[in-house]
């Protein structure tokens, strides 16, 4: 998508709610290592589904746990399953669009009639399918949200991968007697981390929403292990009498993925050479 | 037109292809024999044996592809372990409640998506267009299945106006049943219309900037027909390419918001046959989205020279 084109105010402070949101769900994330108010598994049988109050801030859900302690948790087991899902899926898949862009001939071929036939599938309905082969988990959860964005990685590698290597200072590389690896790595490679750096910020926020998904249709991490997603599957029965129960990983998920589109808008402007201030 | 049109129908040939193969090799992956699966624990060997042979998985994997793609092609995807129903009728009777759905969002979406995104463009850098941007910028972020419940809340449990909890037919009762959709496909519809906003703002000002819009505007030209004849119809390519991405996007996100709203749609068929271990319709859910897929994208690039007559000629 092209730069947004917005006056330099309104982007700068787009990229600046971006960071502020990000920052905080680290923040977070970093806080429910240490300490959460309460243990986010606790049962707490006497306070089912009680309202935001003083003693717990988002209130309680249906078996007393702390909303406030489990959102925090949650933060981390979503943030950790997208960050490995987007480290794996990155790593394997500039593997192989670098390589399919590089070689060509039948090995680009073939890669990439088997790619295209995999991004035939919707990415989350692919995660949904590949979930049954895998079990539910945060290990399976991670291997079917990376298999399932893999292909697009790829595809956007090679595509990178396709243009540069065509432009003068490769050439000018490989007429100076520099071997095709040698041009690859030192010339192509350190060009793909500004478009392969965009993808990543999508990703990432393509796989908290998926996973949260999985989770809330009851195919990702399984209860009593908190995460937004099936935080919001289990509000959903009360949601009618005790909204606060959804609103809280709901809004988490949704600041998130703000946070996360603006940083990769903001990243976008910085890394077109057509976007001008 | 025609060496178009034929190219990229010969090109869908080998992706479905492989698309079955995907399916056939995904299922295969899922652990644990399906005969086992569909007989329980209590089968004896020999009628594992009996049907064992009976589902063809004897066979070398080779052998059963093709046995099971020929069954494929001429409409029989086996039947469902838990209720004995034919797979393609199951899938099909749920298709449509989904295919109503995720159509009638992506016509709203898009036709949301073009106004916004051609004001947004013509008032770049102004207040509209910041408003414009931040809305569907924040659209963008909100999870289909979290604004489903929100709305669900408002308008069905607080405000009562709406029905939220279940499912008429809209063959059955015309009124009843599009009062049960009016929710889900407004959910999906507004989720939508930010990406598809963007985008056509994006392009919208890649138009703007083109020697024949400014030419236009210097001929005296009013701004409502410069940018309803000259730029609109050149800036709705790629959102159009969009509105494909969009659909598989929908296709495969459906299951949530039926979830949400209790539709018995094609999405909760794959969810709910996954939970029973009922493979042959999660395998026939999943074969045929990727067909509608295809499909809907082949028929997105059979339409784009309506919009772009160039791109015949590449």
């Amino acid at each position: 998508m092209a730069a947004t084109r917005l006056p330099r105010m309104p982007r700068r402070a787009g990229a600046l709610i971006g960071a502020v949101l990000v920052g905080a769900l680290f923040l977070v994330m970093a806080v429910s290592l240490v300490w959460t108010p309460y243990d986010p598994l606790a049962i707490d049988l006497d306070a089912t589904l009680a309202a935001p109050s003083a003693a717990h801030w988002l209130g309680t859900d249906e078996f007393g746990r702390d909303v406030l302690s489990r959102a925090m948790a949650g933060a981390r087991v979503s943030a950790l399953i997208a960050a490995g899902t987007v480290a794996g899926a990155i790593g394997l898949g500039a593997a192989i669009g670098l390589v399919a862009g590089f070689v060509r001939g039948w090995t680009d071929r073939l890669l990439m009639s088997v790619n295209d036939a995999v991004l035939a599938f919707p990415g989350v309905l692919l995660a949904i399918a590949l979930m049954a082969a895998f079990g539910g988990g945060a290990g399976g959860l991670m291997l079917a949200l990376g298999l399932a964005y893999l292909p697009a990685v790829i595809r956007v590698v090679r595509g990178a991968v396709l243009s540069v290597r065509e432009s003068a200072y490769v050439e000018a590389s490989r007429v100076m007697g520099n071997s095709e690896l040698y041009s690859m790595v030192r010339h192509v490679l350190p060009n793909m981390v500004g478009p392969i750096a965009v993808l990543a910020s999508s990703l990432f926020g393509w796989v908290i929403l998926a996973e949260s998904a999985l989770s809330f249709l009851g195919l990702g991490v399984a209860p009593p292990a908190p995460t937004w997603g099936n935080m919001l599957a289990s509000a959903r029965p009360f949601f009618s009498q005790d909204p606060w129960l959804g609103i809280a990983p709901g809004l988490l998920i949704a600041a998130t993925l703000l946070g996360v589109n603006l940083l990769g808008d903001a990243l976008r402007d910085a890394l077109d050479p057509k976007s001008g201030g | 037109m025609v060496g178009y049109l034929s190219k990229k129908l010969l090109l869908t040939l080998p992706t479905l292809l492989l698309v079955s193969a995907v399916v056939f090799v995904l299922i295969r992956l899922v652990p644990g024999d399906p005969a086992q699966v569909m007989l329980g624990d209590a089968a004896d060997p020999s009628q594992l044996a009996r049907l064992r042979h009976d589902l063809g998985l004897d066979q070398p994997i080779p052998v059963q592809f093709a046995l099971w793609l020929g069954h494929a092609l001429h409409g029989d995807l086996g039947r469902s372990i838990s209720n004995g129903q034919p797979v393609l009728a199951l899938v099909f009777q749920r298709f449509q409640v989904s295919a109503g759905i995720v159509l009638a969002a992506i016509v709203i979406a898009t036709a949301v998506a073009v106004v916004a995104g051609l004001v947004a463009a013509w008032r770049q850098g102004g207040a509209v267009d910041l408003a414009i941007v931040s809305g569907a910028t924040l659209l963008l972020s909100v999870p289909s299945f979290w604004l489903g419940l929100l709305l669900l809340l408002l308008f069905g449990v607080k405000l009562g106006w709406l029905p939220f909890v279940g499912y008429v037919p809209v063959t059955q009762n015309l009124w009843q049943g599009l009062a049960y959709l009016v929710l889900p496909v407004a959910t999906l519809a507004i989720t939508e219309a930010g990406v598809l906003t963007r985008m056509m703002r994006s392009s919208a000002l890649d138009v703007m900037g083109l020697e024949y819009v400014t030419h236009a505007r210097a001929k005296g030209l009013p701004e409502s027909r410069v940018l309803l004849r000259h730029v609109l119809p050149n800036a709705f390519g790629p959102t159009w390419t969009l509105v494909g991405l969009v659909l598989g996007h929908l296709l495969g996100g459906i299951a949530v918001i039926e979830t949400v709203f209790t539709l018995p749609g094609l999405g909760r068929l794959m969810v709910d046959s996954i939970l029973a271990r009922d493979y042959p319709v999660v395998q026939g859910c999943l074969l045929f989205t990727a067909l509608v897929y295809v499909l809907v994208n082949l028929v997105v690039d059979l339409c784009y020279p309506i919009f772009d007559p160039r791109i015949t000629a590449r």
